[in-house]
């Protein structure tokens, strides 16, 4: 067979707990403002504090804003930036403090995929070349060997062999970004982080790469975390989803539970921020409009840090910060909407949101 | 069992059919960034007139020694200041010949084509179409070797601050900070030194005669060391192209692809980024060859570059310059090292801009 017998870390099949799993994990920035002299010093809370885990073979969405932390959690995780506090372990492993060749040898259990295809290969080496290197990195194979095997993921992620040769530059947005995807293959992964896939592509083609990556899942049984700000696409491909506000995590549930009857105040905004392709439907929905802007990552909040512009605010809310609580519908909320509320159904605080 | 063999030869039935797949994909061949711009320069005529002539100089230069040209070394009392003539010159003396052609310090390549060449032409040799010098030595000939030295040094010392430049800005470029401060500041410190200062302490260190005498020990002749000390001082403003170039390619999603395979730090330098900003640093070197070889020029007319009996052309046009009295100017000893020079410059120069606009990365998406 021309499979490959994997490559990854070896773990006992027994051991249950999860495959990859996140203790509150924080990546701040620090930054230097202004000159010599007057000079101010702070840091971007890009991460604070975010707890995950992630079972074999599930997918985890992440959803949120702009700016919220979503893809600097995925590079903190890999070490692409480092993690300013936390743990992050990986198949019984910790991973964030390991030294720089131990994490080559992790890094072939973990990979990630690209938001921008365009961007994200060397214009400059061909396709076989760029499948090919992490193999070559990570001293997989002999020449031959490789070759082959960069033939065989090409042509699993539905790419023609035959273009080895060619250049990123001779390819569709959709091709480049499976061969991203073949790239991250190449070292029999076991888990992917997906860092926003399809949000640089066409709606057709968004919907390829998402079946692509099922595809993948069930035949390699690979694990996601899949990052995006699509929420309909998130809750195609997804087993659960966190929605996350500011570097935290403000709301953790299965998919279905998540986008039915969701319970933190920000988590209702979002999902009713999506428009819905019908125009009765649109306009007899309610909306719970948030008012206000994302405040600035680099303060320090006392209490929640949704509380400026939630609908819900008590004065507990500017005290106290709260934590995720809950088993599988976990939630950062003081007043948490009703379980059985659906998020077009809550009555009260109709103007709340239009507080400045 | 029969689950093994029957896997071994879907396997073997896999391997033939991407053994075929590997010999078609042979076939096709990407279209490198390179080969677009090729593309591009080829449709600009001066860029490509410019190619061609500098191809042409280089090969004549290259097989100089095979030419029917008159020893440049030859001294010939009778034949001072002739004007452009076309009328035969004497034989090759052939017991003179080694001393002629300055033999001894030529490599073994060149060696060889000056013996093709007597064995295919004899004594016979071209006219003093460029007329000759104040000890009767022929013009002409002395341009043809004046450009091999010329060339070299151009090319040559371009090369070493290729290198360096190269490694230097990519390192301060990619590590960025603190390192990338110290290292850029030192060049800064570099910059404010007066080089032609340094270029004329170096040369005058170096031509002592028993540092000299040790050089040649070690077989660095006095145009090695010339080639090194403009190579590095030239790699200045290479690096700082080189350290902007990387500092805006090292945030690109390539580079953190990269790193996210576990690639090293030298790997993802000289793999990832350095093929990217090739097509800047080409378009430099080109830029860089003609301030190179104006430079030697330079030194070798002040007295401090290439020294007799090498000759170049800017000694050449020195030792025309050098000539000129209020009585009587020989024009032909300034005017033809001058146009070879100029039309050479001008001929790179040509060539870097049709680089730089085939190159252009704003006229293509990458």
């Amino acid at each position: 067979m021309i499979a490959p017998e994997s490559a990854a870390i070896a773990v006992p099949e027994s051991a249950q707990p999860p495959l990859l799993e996140v203790r509150d994990l924080k990546v701040h920035f620090p930054f230097v403002r202004g000159h010599l002299f007057g000079r101010q010093r702070g840091v971007v809370r890009a991460v604070d504090g975010v707890s995950l885990q992630l079972a074999e073979g599930e997918t985890l969405g992440l959803v949120g804003e702009s700016g919220c932390g979503k893809s600097t959690l995925a590079r903190g995780i890999l070490r692409l930036v480092r993690p300013t506090a936390g743990e992050v372990w990986f198949a019984g492993r910790r991973i964030d403090n390991v030294s720089r060749a131990e994490m080559r040898q992790v890094r072939s259990g973990l990979q990630m995929i690209f938001q921008d295809p365009f961007a994200s290969l060397n214009p400059r080496m061909t396709v076989g070349r760029i499948v090919a290197e992490p193999m070559e990195v990570g001293g997989l194979y002999n020449r031959e060997h490789r070759r082959l095997e960069v033939m065989r993921l090409l042509e699993l992620v539905g790419l023609n062999p035959r273009f080895l040769n060619r250049y990123p530059h001779e390819f569709s947005g959709g091709q480049r970004q499976r061969i991203g995807i073949a790239r991250a293959l190449a070292v029999n992964p076991r888990v992917i982080l997906c860092d926003e896939p399809v949000s640089a592509l066409d709606v057709s083609i968004q919907a390829q790469i998402v079946n692509l990556l099922q595809d993948l899942q069930q035949q390699l049984g690979l694990s996601y975390i899949f990052i995006a700000h699509d929420l309909s696409v998130v809750r195609h491909i997804a087993d659960r989803v966190g929605v996350m506000y500011l570097g935290r995590l403000v709301e953790v549930a299965d998919s279905r539970e998540l986008y039915e009857q969701p319970r933190h105040p920000y988590t209702r905004a979002l999902l009713e921020s999506v428009p819905i392709p019908d125009p009765v439907r649109e306009r007899q929905r309610s909306h719970h409009l948030l008012g206000g802007e994302v405040p600035s990552p680099d303060r320090e909040y006392p209490g929640c840090q949704f509380a400026d512009r939630c609908p819900r605010r008590e004065e507990k809310c500017d005290r106290e910060s709260p934590g995720l609580e809950g088993e599988s519908h976990a939630v950062a909320c003081w007043y948490p909407l009703e379980e059985n509320a659906t998020h077009d159904g809550s009555t009260h605080d109709e103007a709340g949101g239009r507080r400045e | 069992m029969n689950r093994t063999t029957g896997n071994r030869t879907k396997g073997e039935h896999e391997l033939e059919r991407y053994a075929a797949l590997w010999e078609e994909a042979r076939a096709i061949r990407g279209t490198s960034l390179g080969r677009d711009a090729w593309r591009r320069l080829r449709r600009q005529r001066a860029a490509m007139a410019s190619l061609v002539a500098l191809c042409v100089v280089t090969v004549l230069a290259l097989i100089t020694p095979l030419l029917p040209l008159q020893p440049p070394r030859r001294v010939d009392s009778d034949r001072i200041f002739m004007p452009p003539t076309f009328s035969r010159p004497a034989a090759l003396d052939l017991d003179k010949l080694d001393a002629d052609f300055g033999r001894k310090d030529l490599d073994l390549v060149s060696r060889a084509l000056l013996d093709a060449r007597l064995a295919l032409f004899g004594g016979w040799s071209l006219p003093s179409i460029c007329g000759t010098d104040e000890l009767g030595r022929d013009l002409f000939s002395r341009l043809f070797w004046g450009a091999r030295v010329s060339l070299a040094v151009g090319v040559v010392a371009t090369l070493v601050s290729l290198v360096i430049g190269v490694s230097y800005g990519a390192t301060a470029g990619y590590l960025g900070g603190r390192i990338d401060n110290f290292m850029m500041r030192l060049v800064d410190i570099l910059y404010s030194v007066p080089f032609i200062c340094v270029v004329i302490l170096l040369v005058s260190i170096l031509s002592e005669d028993s540092i000299r005498t040790w050089l040649e020990s070690w077989h660095i002749d006095r145009i090695t060391i010339f080639y090194l000390v403009v190579g590095a001082i030239y790699w200045l403003t290479m690096s700082r192209v080189v350290r902007g170039q990387i500092i805006s390619l090292k945030n690109e999603q390539f580079v953190e692809a990269a790193r996210t395979i576990g690639a090293s730090q030298r790997r993802i330098i000289f793999f990832h980024l350095v093929p990217n900003v090739l097509s800047v640093v080409i378009v430099y070197l080109t830029l860089t060859i003609p301030s190179v070889m104006l430079f030697e020029a330079f030194l070798s007319f002040l007295g401090l570059g290439v020294q007799a009996p090498d000759v170049s052309w800017g000694l050449l046009v020195n030792q025309g310059f050098n000539v000129i009295t209020p009585i009587k100017i020989y024009w032909w000893l300034v005017v033809f090292p001058g146009l070879a020079l100029a039309l050479t410059l001008y001929a790179l120069n040509f060539l870097g801009d049709g680089l730089r606009d085939a190159l252009d990365p704003r006229l293509k998406n990458r």
